[in-house]
């Protein structure tokens, strides 16, 4: 599994299906400059190492993140880590220009 | 300065998350960007999205309801009343995401400031659901913007093995 996230077009890949959900195998050479063959290749890779789950319809093959990687449980707790880590940050910012418009209202009386 | 740290504490098997996270500013500051329907959109919401304070009432009994908006115009409403404000210490109230399957999934939130020394503030929130499945469950429909993240902390855990 580390060898499959430390190729940075494969980062790129498994960025972009977080980001698309879905997508077929055409639709995601067309985000590399490489050849379709060598984005198929780090496909494989990324299948092989269970981080990607591939699905055959009709003629597209269809590729989206493996869930099972990390437990649900855990990606659930990170999310909410991010989501209140972001918005915590985003607040102090609030802080800081409140801070300052106090002082400065202060200085003017 | 780097940002304080945000502790989200969710125990496998319990239906509450418990944040906790330190600022650098006194509680009546803290509170009052907790209560300010002017400052709400500032902070409340993700990164990639607006916010939109539609209702704030912030009074035991009054209803607050916000929206947040990404770049499609897709919209994601958040509503509860207020249980107890208590400036500048604690508020309690409700919390039901509109987005969900069906209605009544609500969770209880009671957020606490405490003062620390040098002007600083600790806020604590705890949110209570009426169910595991639901804490867990909740974030189902929020996950896919998780993901990134997720991949790398698992980048982060695999550097580590």
């Amino acid at each position: 599994m580390f060898v499959a996230l430390a190729d940075p077009t494969r980062r790129q890949i498994l960025e972009l299906l977080a980001t698309r959900g879905e997508l077929p195998a055409t639709a995601i050479y067309e985000h590399f400059p490489v050849s379709p063959q060598a984005v198929s290749q780090h496909l494989k890779v990324l299948r092989e190492a269970h981080l990607v789950v591939m699905e055959k319809q009709a003629q597209k093959r269809l590729y989206r993140l493996n869930p099972e990687t990390l437990s649900q449980f855990e990606a659930w707790v990170q999310h909410m880590q991010q989501l209140w880590s972001e918005r915590f940050d985003a607040l102090d910012q609030v802080l800081e220009r409140e801070k300052r418009r106090e002082l400065n209202n202060n200085a003017s009386k | 300065m780097p940002a304080n740290k945000t502790t989200v504490l969710a125990e496998q098997g319990k239906q509450e998350i418990l944040i906790t996270r330190e600022f650098d500013a006194p509680r009546e500051l803290v509170f009052k960007a907790c209560t300010d329907p002017k400052l709400i959109p500032q902070w409340w919401g993700p990164r990639y999205l607006s916010t939109e304070v539609d209702q704030m009432d912030v009074r035991p009994g009054g209803q607050w309801r916000f929206i947040n908006r990404d770049a499609e115009g897709n919209e994601y409403a958040f509503h509860g009343v207020y249980h107890e404000v208590l400036a500048p210490e604690r508020v309690i109230d409700t919390f039901e995401f509109e987005g969900l399957p069906e209605t009544g999934h609500v969770t209880l939130e009671t957020m606490k400031l405490e003062e620390l020394p040098g002007g600083r503030t600790r806020l604590t929130v705890q949110s209570v659901f009426q169910s595991v499945a639901d804490r867990d469950g909740m974030l189902q429909g929020g996950m896919q913007e998780g993901v990134n993240d997720t991949y790398d902390r698992l980048a982060e855990l695999l550097k580590k093995m």
